[in-house]
């Protein structure tokens, strides 16, 4: 026995010397244009029509090139439009297109956006971003219509307006107008007029359209390719891009490899020949690996690492278009009572919430909208000429109006709970402003964890009545943040509406002069903040992992990565 | 024989159909669904995309179909990964965890046997001391402790072995270790009994007397008869072993099939979750189907048809 044992610790040493000598021969590394990122999941598709969130804009804009691209300064610049003309009432874009190719050397065209964009718009493509393309003339309501067969047509309604259903077992099914019908090439406003020109009409005047051209569910698809195959973005073989990289790899839920395509029209920009996407979703491990050279670039990032990593250098805080907040249920009592909704606003004090719990570098929300969307003037923003709203940890006027509302110290405050998901940052966050409405207000209340599923039912069902919510921007203006607290509202969730309110937004909408668009949404945040439906915590941050090595790292405020200037030094 | 693996094998479809029914109805009773997002997505938006799913048809009426999808080897397409089907997800993901179960299975019986062997032999002596300390510290240090102490030591430490990823040798040398060390404590303990027992029984006293070596008696003799309750346990072992920790695969970032018991459930992806579910279950009772029949050629008491008297 005492044989085998040692012949087994042999083997294992041998093994162990063997294992760390090629390890330590790949440790000398030269500075090769190669680069590892930590993508954090997998990518739920890699279809852009089919997007869903951060994980897949950062495999697709990786790989596309729309009719315009963020720069560094987070502004849209020309890309596979070479120039555009807008029409003097600001509803009519004509693209110019450049000379540019697909992977299969066939040419960009304006054929194969025009396909694209209907295709997302299409109710059998089911695409959840399909409301990016809302701004187009037609485009909300050929992504609302009913199909049959292979006709489409507009959703009849009854006397009073409402959408006529019937019955179909224990589902309620749209019943198609038969007279009104949806022809989307004639339809849907957006037109290629020969390969190099298209023409795009806006329902409204949008003045961040040309933002919304470089975002994922907008990119360009390749119309021969895809028409005849629709498995094209199941894996890399028949996937065709026009972008500064090519994807040549997708091994689900471990990596993805890119390199650069040597047909991009702007190759010579693209300095990086490689780019590997990991999908380590655990956190600490992205870290073990970052410190062992696994990985360059990582947007993972352990919260209690983090201010150790900053201070040395090894992780970097990114602006994000985002807000932490909680909302009230203004249809259950005491919440119906706006003074309550600003007594508890102003019993917390923020900065104590990010300097000690979330300690990523986030700054106090004394407002809804975040900094970082630019406002009218050029080089403004809209937080800082918009300013604050309250003061943070005003306890002496959130004991006042506690009073004036009935409840002097607290008394006779009715016991209420916190609803949030499961997370230990929500839970560090919850128990934090549970506290501080105890010591400074004199109020108690329980905490509720959910898990995602159940928590997001409840909320949506206003089955809660404080509950924590965020909310990350689709596009850098403030209606992105604004236009959800509209009465009724699909992300309002919080029983709340306004007419003045609803107004603004609609007025907004319709108003091309930026100024008096910008005055008219200051105006729409302040009637907010005067209700306070919701109380606004913090504005969120995006730290990532990253060594000195990687230049031209560029993250947009809405989280999106793009590599295309990006290289090692 | 034939009749018992008949039968056995018709009772192995009916439980894998019991589980698939459970799993299909207490699914949907989950609250949310699939298309539940933090931004709430339009109405219509989640009206195209339950048509796409056919989740706007009755609810019988897609058990009806997902029945005879199954029957068929279909599974479906992922609600969660568009372009995908679940069929295509197990068949990435389960080689993957499989691999990772055979080295960690074979870690567990090459180390736990030997082991609980050598602790009997020595009863009471501190080599019995050291096995026992090595099973208890195996059976209660939890795997994702073990996970991050192993990586600690040999990636950061010794620099000896890569901290996590997938695709070469030295990358499942760690996850193995970790998914062996509960089995490797587990088999050493249970061997360590049983031979402890078996030691004493009369069949063992007599081979000694017949002047057999001592390591003839333990390797022929005795050994034969604890690996019974060492086959029992194994035979689950192997099942859930093979198709993966989501534990371990999450620490480990491996593309193998355990993360989905869990992100498929919090994704509300129906099929996926069905899927992963009928394929674990279908997997668990072949085992134990394998398990019964290893008994019979282990010990020959064990007969699965009746004996005719003659």
């Amino acid at each position: 026995m005492r044989r085998v044992l040692s012949v087994v610790l042999m083997v294992a040493l041998v093994a162990a010397s063997l294992f760390g000598a090629v390890s330590c021969s790949t440790a000398s590394k030269a500075v090769v244009q190669e680069v590892t990122y930590n993508l954090g999941t997998e990518p739920a598709t890699i279809d852009p029509a089919l997007s869903q969130g951060i994980p897949e804009a950062n495999v697709i804009l990786q790989v596309f090139d729309g009719l315009t691209r963020i720069d560094k300064d987070n502004m849209p610049q020309p890309a596979i439009a070479e120039s555009w003309v807008i029409s003097d009432d600001q509803k009519t874009y004509t693209f110019t297109l450049r000379d540019a190719v697909w992977t299969n050397g066939t040419p960009v065209t304006a054929y194969d956006f025009e396909y694209a964009w209907i295709r997302a718009l299409a109710p059998e493509t089911a695409s959840q971003y399909a409301y990016q393309l809302y701004y187009i003339k037609g485009g909300e309501a050929f992504n609302m219509s009913v199909k049959v067969e292979d006709k489409y047509y507009v959703q009849a309604v009854d006397a009073q307006g409402n959408p006529v259903t019937k019955k179909q077992g224990d589902k309620d099914v749209p019943v198609p107008d038969m007279t009104k019908e949806i022809v989307p090439s004639r339809d849907v406003a957006v037109k290629a007029l020969d390969d190099k020109t298209l023409q795009v009409t806006l329902e409204s005047p949008t003045v961040y359209f040309l933002n919304l051209t470089a975002f994922p569910t907008l990119m360009p698809v390749c119309k021969a390719v895809v028409s005849t195959n629709d498995k094209w973005a199941a894996d890399v073989t028949n996937f065709v891009t026009n972008g500064p990289f090519t994807l040549t790899e997708w091994s689900h839920n471990d990596k993805m490899t890119f390199v650069k395509n040597s047909t991009y029209w702007d190759k010579d920009s693209v300095k990086l020949d490689k780019i590997t996407y990991l999908m380590v979703t655990d956190e600490s491990t992205a870290l073990s690996m970052f410190q062992n050279g696994q990985m360059d670039v990582g947007s993972t990032v352990p919260l209690a690492e983090l201010p150790k990593l900053v201070a040395s250098g090894d992780a970097k805080i990114f602006p994000y278009l985002g807000t932490y907040y909680y909302m009230f249920n203004v249809t259950k009592k005491p919440f119906d009572d706006v003074r309550v909704r600003k007594a508890l606003t102003l019993a917390i004090d923020r900065n104590a919430i990010v300097t000690s719990i979330t300690q990523g570098g986030q700054v106090a929300a004394l407002a809804y909208v975040p900094y970082g969307i630019a406002d009218a003037t050029p080089g403004s923003d809209f937080r800082r000429v918009g300013g604050t709203f309250y003061k943070d940890n005003d306890i002496a006027a959130a004991k006042a109006l506690l009073a004036e509302a009935g409840y002097p110290d607290g008394k006779g405050f009715p016991a209420f709970t916190i609803l949030y998901n499961t997370s230990s940052a929500h839970k560090s966050i919850a128990e934090a402003i549970q506290q501080m409405w105890s010591k400074n207000l004199g109020i108690t209340c329980t905490l509720k964890v959910e898990e995602w599923g159940v928590y997001l039912d409840d909320r949506n069902n206003l089955n809660y009545e404080v509950a924590r919510a965020g909310w990350i921007g689709d596009y850098m203006d403030p209606n992105t943040f604004l236009d959800m607290f509209v009465t009724n509202g699909g992300n309002n969730g919080t029983g709340w509406g306004n007419k003045a309110y609803d107004a603004d937004i609609a007025k907004a909408k319709a108003t091309s002069d930026p100024v008096a668009r910008m005055a008219t949404l200051h105006d729409a945040e302040k009637i907010l903040m005067t209700d306070m439906p919701i109380m606004p915590v913090y504005f969120y941050t995006n730290p990532v992992l990253i060594t000195k090595h990687v230049m031209n790292f560029y993250q947009s405020t809405l989280g999106f990565v793009d590599w295309k200037n990006a290289y090692m030094e | 024989m034939l009749k018992f693996i008949l039968q056995r094998v018709l009772s192995m479809i009916l439980v894998v159909l019991i589980v698939a029914t459970a799993t299909f109805f207490m699914m949907r009773m989950l609250p949310s669904g699939p298309f539940a997002r933090e931004k709430k997505l339009p109405a219509q938006i989640i009206q195209n995309l339950e048509a796409r799913y056919h989740l706007d048809d009755p609810l019988w009426k897609q058990y009806i179909d997902y029945m005879g999808n199954l029957v068929r080897g279909d599974l479906g397409p992922s609600f969660k990964y568009t372009n995908r089907t679940v069929n295509s997800i197990i068949n990435d993901g389960f080689p993957v965890s499989a691999t990772l179960g055979v080295v960690a299975v074979l870690l567990s019986v090459a180390i736990g046997i030997p082991l609980g062997i050598w602790g009997a032999l020595k009863q009471n002596g501190w080599q019995d001391n050291f096995v026992m300390f090595i099973a208890l510290l195996g059976v209660s240090v939890p795997n994702f402790i073990m996970a991050v102490l192993l990586m600690l030591v040999f990636g950061l430490w010794l620099h000896v072995l890569p901290v996590a990823g997938w695709g070469s040798v030295t990358q499942v040398i760690l996850p193995a270790f970790t998914l062996a060390g509960y089995p490797i404590a587990f088999i050493a303990r249970l061997v360590r009994s049983s031979m402890i027992e078996v030691l004493r029984q009369e069949y063992i006293t007599t081979a000694r007397a017949k002047g057999i070596s001592e390591r003839l008696v333990i390797l022929r003799h005795a050994l034969r008869n604890i690996l019974i309750p060492v086959v029992t346990v194994l035979g689950p072992l192997i099942a859930s072993v093979f198709t993966g920790s989501f534990v371990v695969e999450k620490i480990f970032a491996i593309p193998g099939l355990g993360r989905y018991y869990v992100t498929s459930i919090n994704d509300r992806d129906y099929t996926t979750i069905l899927g992963v579910t009928i394929f674990y279950s279908a997997l668990l009772v072949f085992m134990n189907f394998l398990v019964d029949l290893t008994y019979a050629w282990l010990d020959p008491r064990i007969r699965y048809v009746e004996r005719k008297v003659s």
